[in-house]
């Protein structure tokens, strides 16, 4: 699903910082993997990089057999829509849209009639436990209502991956493990996820750990759960 | 479909912060008013200032004697000097071009000079041929003007002027045919007129006494003398070289220096109406600065503003173009945001600024209309209207442009990054 060859990517703001040194990476259909690493060890650029958010220098992506290289920011915006559902630290919900409207979002840049993206993402709401929040607003909703709802605009337009950065940084222990429930049952519906973490926890509830360190991968671990299976 | 979906996520974002949204109105709304109120001002102006000179021939000049400046032929300089008869037929005769002329005269006016049985008043009598009715236009309210006949057999009739009527007459009573008498003389009225003109040359006419040039002349014992010398020219002849014509003639006639810059004066409606013209050029030039300068100043509010709003909705913005919007579909949501604000707010002002000007328009069309007012139907036209309008459309887009391409250089990662 996800092809990284040799990617290589620098930051030129004054001096110039090379951040990925050589990336090469495989992650296949329905996998959950978690990339960890101390800050600054490159792992938010290469969720960027695989989240069609930033360019990188030099390599090859491969994402779903597509080449992702020099695309205009308009290709991107779209390859972005379809393929990959965003799961971010802060939720970043739109406060002044309710629930509903906030998981429909990702269909109306698609062209999508009300009606149909609104009875669509009802039935996302639902299946992140959320129908009876349907048309609340973000400030009047938890944590970790918040993130299912982000979790819900991220899965409506079917994308290939899931991306999430941090999704329980800003969460309690105990909504943690039911947020991280809630990504596994997705993934184990076929979706492949990539996590950024820097929570062992969460991290062993994933299938493989990626360890950057200075902008390499230091070390691919397979947890001791997908051990067992 | 989609397209209402945009309006609504424009209309959220509006109504998000309802003062400052409110408050940016204001600017725009307040530009576009004073803009209309101050074009309203400007015709009502152009309007009052011409209905004064409506009514007099376009292509009308007008002489009158001044003390000689230049000493000639032995005459020396400071010379008091009149027309007289024999100039008009000298000008009759010619000059090529004349279409009317008439001299005018005035009698002394003493203290309630105008009788008829126990009522009086103090009205100017004057003297003029019928070709006067020509260049000054009246509406007849009752009889005839003075005529050929009246002039060639020097009857003793007269025509009055409104106000004359209504002093010496009771209300819907017929004056024709009736005598008066005018500085101790009995005449008899032929007609009542009541001038188009606002303006007047010798006197207020609807306060005038008005005979013919050959009767007063006997009557009062004027001699050959005229006072004043009203002519108009055919259509394509040049007003100012008849004037020039016209001058040089009167100037050869009565042994006055051919350079003397005062002893014939004269001026000419074209003149007057060609400076009034540039005068309301200037105005609206004026008008227009000013009006688009206080507009300009509220729709850099607009810029401002939104401007304010990209940077507060960095985050949002950067999420939505992560969930995949397009750029486009941001620069549009911006740009439209502000057509909104712009053209909402505009559209008020418009409104307000018509309503307003109608409303000064009805309580000065209440007015009586000989009130001598200078300002008369304020009102704007079509034209101007949809000008401002144009220009509110083409201001929200600029003032938009600035704000969307800021929300351009808000990247995705940028925004949603935590550090």
């Amino acid at each position: 699903m996800i092809n990284l060859k040799d990617i290589n990517k620098t930051y030129y703001n004054g001096a110039p910082l090379h951040v990925l040194k050589g990336i090469n990476l495989e992650i296949n259909a329905g996998e959950m993997v978690s990339i960890m690493g101390a800050s600054g060890s490159g792992k938010s650029t290469l969720l960027n990089i695989l989240g069609i958010l930033d360019n990188y220098d030099s390599g090859e992506y491969r994402l779903n057999d597509r080449l992702i290289k020099n695309l205009s920011e308009r290709e991107a915006a779209i390859l972005r829509n379809k393929m990959i559902g965003f799961v971010f630290q802060s939720f970043n919900l739109i406060s002044y849209k309710n629930a509903v409207e906030n998981v429909a979002l990702p269909l109306f840049y698609q062209g999508v009639g009300r009606k149909k993206r609104n009875a669509l993402a009802e039935e996302y709401l639902d299946r992140v436990g959320l129908k009876s929040h349907a048309l609340h607003f973000p400030n009047e909703m938890s944590g970790g209502q918040k993130q299912r709802v982000a979790i819900a605009r991220a899965l409506i337009a079917q994308p290939k991956i899931i991306l999430a950065d941090e999704p329980t940084g800003a969460l309690d222990s105990k909504t943690s493990v039911e947020v991280i429930q809630l990504l596994r049952e997705v993934n184990l519906q076929g979706m492949t996820m990539v996590i950024v973490t820097h929570e062992r926890e969460i991290a062993e509830a994933t299938d493989k750990i990626i360890r950057l360190k200075d902008g390499v991968i230091e070390q691919i671990e397979i947890t001791a759960k997908q051990q067992q299976a | 479909m989609f397209d209402l979906d945009k309006y609504e996520e424009i209309w959220q974002s509006i109504t998000r912060n309802k003062v400052r949204s409110l408050l940016t109105c204001f600017g725009v709304f307040w530009g576009i008013l004073m803009l209309v109120i101050l074009l309203g001002a400007g015709n009502g102006l152009r309007n009052g200032i011409y209905k004064n000179v409506q009514g007099f021939a376009v292509n009308s000049l007008f002489f009158y004697t001044n003390q000689t400046a230049e000493p000639y032929k032995g005459f020396k300089q400071g010379r008091w000097w009149s027309m007289k008869y024999r100039d008009v037929d000298v000008i009759k005769e010619r000059v090529k071009g004349l279409e009317y002329i008439s001299p005018m005269l005035w009698s002394k006016s003493s203290d309630n000079n105008v009788v008829r049985g126990e009522k009086a008043g103090t009205f100017s009598a004057r003297g003029c041929y019928p070709e006067y009715f020509k260049i000054e236009q009246q509406r007849i309210l009752y009889g005839r003007l003075l005529n050929e006949m009246d002039m060639k057999e020097k009857r003793k009739v007269c025509v009055i002027g409104k106000r004359v009527m209504e002093t010496l007459f009771r209300p819907g009573e017929n004056p024709v045919g009736t005598y008066i008498k005018v500085n101790g003389i009995y005449f008899q009225i032929v007609g009542v007129i009541d001038p188009i003109p606002r303006a007047s040359i010798g006197g207020d006419t609807k306060e005038s006494v008005i005979l013919p040039a050959s009767t007063m002349r006997q009557a009062f014992n004027m001699g050959d003398n005229i006072y004043f010398l009203c002519v108009t020219i055919k259509k394509g002849f040049s007003g100012d070289e008849m004037l020039n014509e016209i001058t040089a003639l009167l100037k050869s006639q009565n042994q006055i220096a051919p350079n003397d810059p005062q002893a014939v004066g004269s001026f000419s409606i074209e003149r007057q109406a060609k400076a009034f013209d540039t005068l309301f050029i200037g105005i609206s030039v004026l008008i227009w600065l000013v009006g688009i300068g206080t507009l300009l100043s509220g729709i850099i509010g607009v810029s401002n503003i939104l401007l304010v709003t990209v940077k507060e909705r960095t985050k949002e913005i950067g999420v939505r173009r992560a969930i995949g919007a397009k750029p486009l579909s941001i620069i549009s949501q911006i740009v439209s945001e502000s057509l909104t604000i712009t053209f909402f707010a505009g559209i008020m002002g418009l409104a307000l600024g018509i309503w307003l000007l109608d409303l000064v328009n009805k309580s000065l069309s209440g007015a009586p209309d000989d009130n001598g007012s200078f300002f008369i139907n304020p009102e704007i036209s079509l034209h101007a209207a949809l000008a401002a309008t144009f220009i509110l459309l083409l201001s929200g887009l600029v003032a938009g442009i600035i704000p969307a391409w800021r929300a351009m250089q808000i990247k995705a990662i940028d925004a949603i990054r935590e550090e």
